[in-house]
């Protein structure tokens, strides 16, 4: 069982910085400004490589020879491990940058308390990806307090992201029998106990961004857990994966 | 200032002044931005740096169309990585551009408006896999046998920056080569996407240097301010001998049944492009001339509005901090 709780972790540390280093990446080409598309360029290489690292040593935990690309290209959605926030369609660039803060600011408070893992694999993948991190809440933070305190049609589209965005946040911190079970190995923590320093943080930028944190606390959930995703992660692994399906064996 | 600048009359020059300039460009120095300089020079490298420039911000498009679907993470961090050097180079090119006096909304409002071109090359689509190899190995491989050559030209920001770009460029045509050897030696299926990418990217790629020296309209001046250092049927000739070893070695079939080893010259001789396809497509009817610009010119107003809040934004805390002095 300890294993399999550390590869299903490993998973959903996996699947969350690949499938949105994945929608990130849709915008290639299509951005605001050169600047933003050299940014967004270069946050869905970081998510891409912290991919690497996560579902490289998945697929070593596991034990079944199965290598990163194998688990990124050659699972269905069911088998996806990703909170539904990273699957969730880019929408306008307001709605991608709050999608990447909502993220990043979980990301730099769990990246923090993965640095000390029990297990020094773990340890050392997130004192790298911490870095990243460090850098994309930064960026996604003050994007997100220019266009929400910037034009009333800027503050207008960023409310209406965070509103929609909003009730897909809480299943960062649910917990089930496999954090359960990371806790007690002393490799991860209880995400219920990063919920008070991501308030705090979130709380902080949207309140400079003169936006509205929603009051109802319903959240959705399944996506972490493989329970039920939302119709849109099929179509982005349609696309991601057709050629490694389509040319099984090959090499490229 | 562009618009007043491309109609202004450079006949009233100083003769003097303009012998003087032809002068610092025989004795091979550069020229700097705050330097005299004849109005059609600035012109000229305005022109050239500028469609360099949206050369390779559009050049992300067709490279773009497969990141969503690289098979492999390493391939898709590889072509997230180039393509975001691309963009990078469109940024330093737009500095140089503006060197010159020429902003780079100016540039790209010219762009939008179907007044600058850009590369003929990114009107072309990338259809399997193995086009983005090609696309590295064979269209890279060509933008850097041009820009080598530009290393050396007159105006000093443009030759350093591509001094700067030449080095991620091959870097890039080493990458592509890579990754089309994988596929010309792995499965039948790999191999044929890979023939069919060489043969489609075979011509385009060689129209990339221009038209003949004999047909070109700008050919001749560039040569004389050294804007140009060489000229385009020898850069071409460069490229089509440096290439085809190399697609022998992957085991392909050479894309046009003019190439053949000529012991006499030296050279490989080759047939003429379709310059009527070309032509069209300058004129933009190629493939993918519509789409491209409406991605550009959509994203661009798309984006209007995070451009204005963010400006807004800065005024207003700019506004804060004067009020807090």
């Amino acid at each position: 069982m300890a294993d399999n709780a550390l590869f299903q972790f490993l998973l959903r540390m996996g699947d969350n910085s690949l499938i949105l280093g994945h929608r990130v990446s849709e915008w290639c080409g299509h951005s605001p400004v050169l600047e933003e598309d050299i940014a967004l360029a270069n946050t869905a290489l970081d998510l891409i490589g912290q991919t690497q690292f996560w579902l490289g040593l998945a697929g070593e935990v596991e034990g079944k020879g199965r290598s990163a690309d194998d688990l990124a290209f050659l699972r269905d959605a069911w088998d996806y491990r990703n909170v539904l926030l990273c699957e969730l369609p880019n929408g306008d660039f307001g709605q991608t940058l709050m999608r990447q803060f909502l993220y990043d600011a979980w990301a730099s408070v769990m990246m923090g308390r993965l640095m000390t893992s029990s297990d020094e694999r773990v340890a050392a993948i997130a004192a790298k990806a911490s870095k990243e991190v460090a850098y994309h809440v930064e960026r996604s933070g003050d994007t997100v307090v220019g266009l929400g305190d910037g034009t009333e049609e800027s503050h207008a589209r960023m409310q209406a992201a965070l509103d929609y965005l909003w009730p897909y946040v809480g299943e960062m911190f649910d917990s089930d029998e496999v954090d359960a079970a990371m806790v007690k190995a002393g490799i991860a923590p209880d995400p219920a106990g990063l919920r008070e320093e991501y308030d705090a943080l979130v709380g902080k930028v949207l309140g400079q961004a003169t936006l509205t944190i929603p009051t109802d606390t319903f959240h959705h959930k399944g996506g972490r857990t493989g329970y039920m995703h939302t119709e849109h992660l099929g179509h982005l692994l349609c696309s991601m994966q057709w050629l490694q399906r389509a040319y099984p064996g090959a090499t490229w | 200032m562009y618009a007043q600048m491309i109609t202004a009359e450079a006949s009233d020059e100083d003769p003097k002044l303009l012998e003087e300039f032809q002068a610092r460009i025989d004795r091979d120095e550069k020229i700097e931005p705050k330097d005299w300089m004849p109005m059609a020079y600035r012109k000229t490298l305005i022109r050239q740096i500028g469609q360099h420039a949206h050369s390779e911000v559009v050049g992300q498009l067709p490279e773009g169309n497969w990141i969503t679907r690289a098979p492999t993470l390493e391939r898709k961090a590889i072509l997230l990585a180039k393509v975001q050097d691309e963009a990078g180079h469109g940024l330093y090119l737009y500095s140089a551009a503006e060197t010159l006096g020429v902003s780079r909304d100016e540039l790209v409002e010219l762009l939008h408006e179907g007044k600058m071109k850009y590369s003929s090359i990114f009107n072309y689509p990338t259809l399997n896999w193995a086009d983005i190899g090609a696309v590295g190995w064979l269209v890279d491989g060509a933008a850097i046998v041009n820009q080598v050559a530009l290393q050396r030209t007159s105006y000093g920001p443009y030759s350093r920056a591509m001094i700067r770009i030449c080095k991620e460029e091959s870097f890039h045509a080493r990458q592509g080569y890579h990754a089309i050897m994988q596929m010309a030696f792995g499965t039948p299926a790999q191999k044929a996407m890979a023939q069919d990418a060489v043969n489609r990217l075979w011509f385009p790629a060689i129209m990339m240097f221009g038209p003949s020296d004999s047909e070109s309209v700008h050919s001749e001046q560039s040569m004389t301010w050294k804007i140009k250092v060489r000229s385009n049927d020898d850069l071409r000739q460069q490229f089509v001998d440096q290439t085809v070893p190399q697609i022998e070695y992957l085991g392909l079939d050479l894309p046009d049944p003019g190439i053949k080893w000529n012991e006499e010259r030296g050279h490989y001789d080759y047939s003429d492009p379709d310059w009527s396809e070309f032509f069209n497509v300058i004129k933009g009817k190629g493939p993918c001339n519509v789409d491209r610009l409406n991605d550009r010119t959509n994203a661009w107003e798309d984006g209007a509005w995070v451009r204005d809040g963010l400006l807004a934004h800065g005024r207003k805390k700019a506004a804060a901090r004067t009020a807090a002095e």
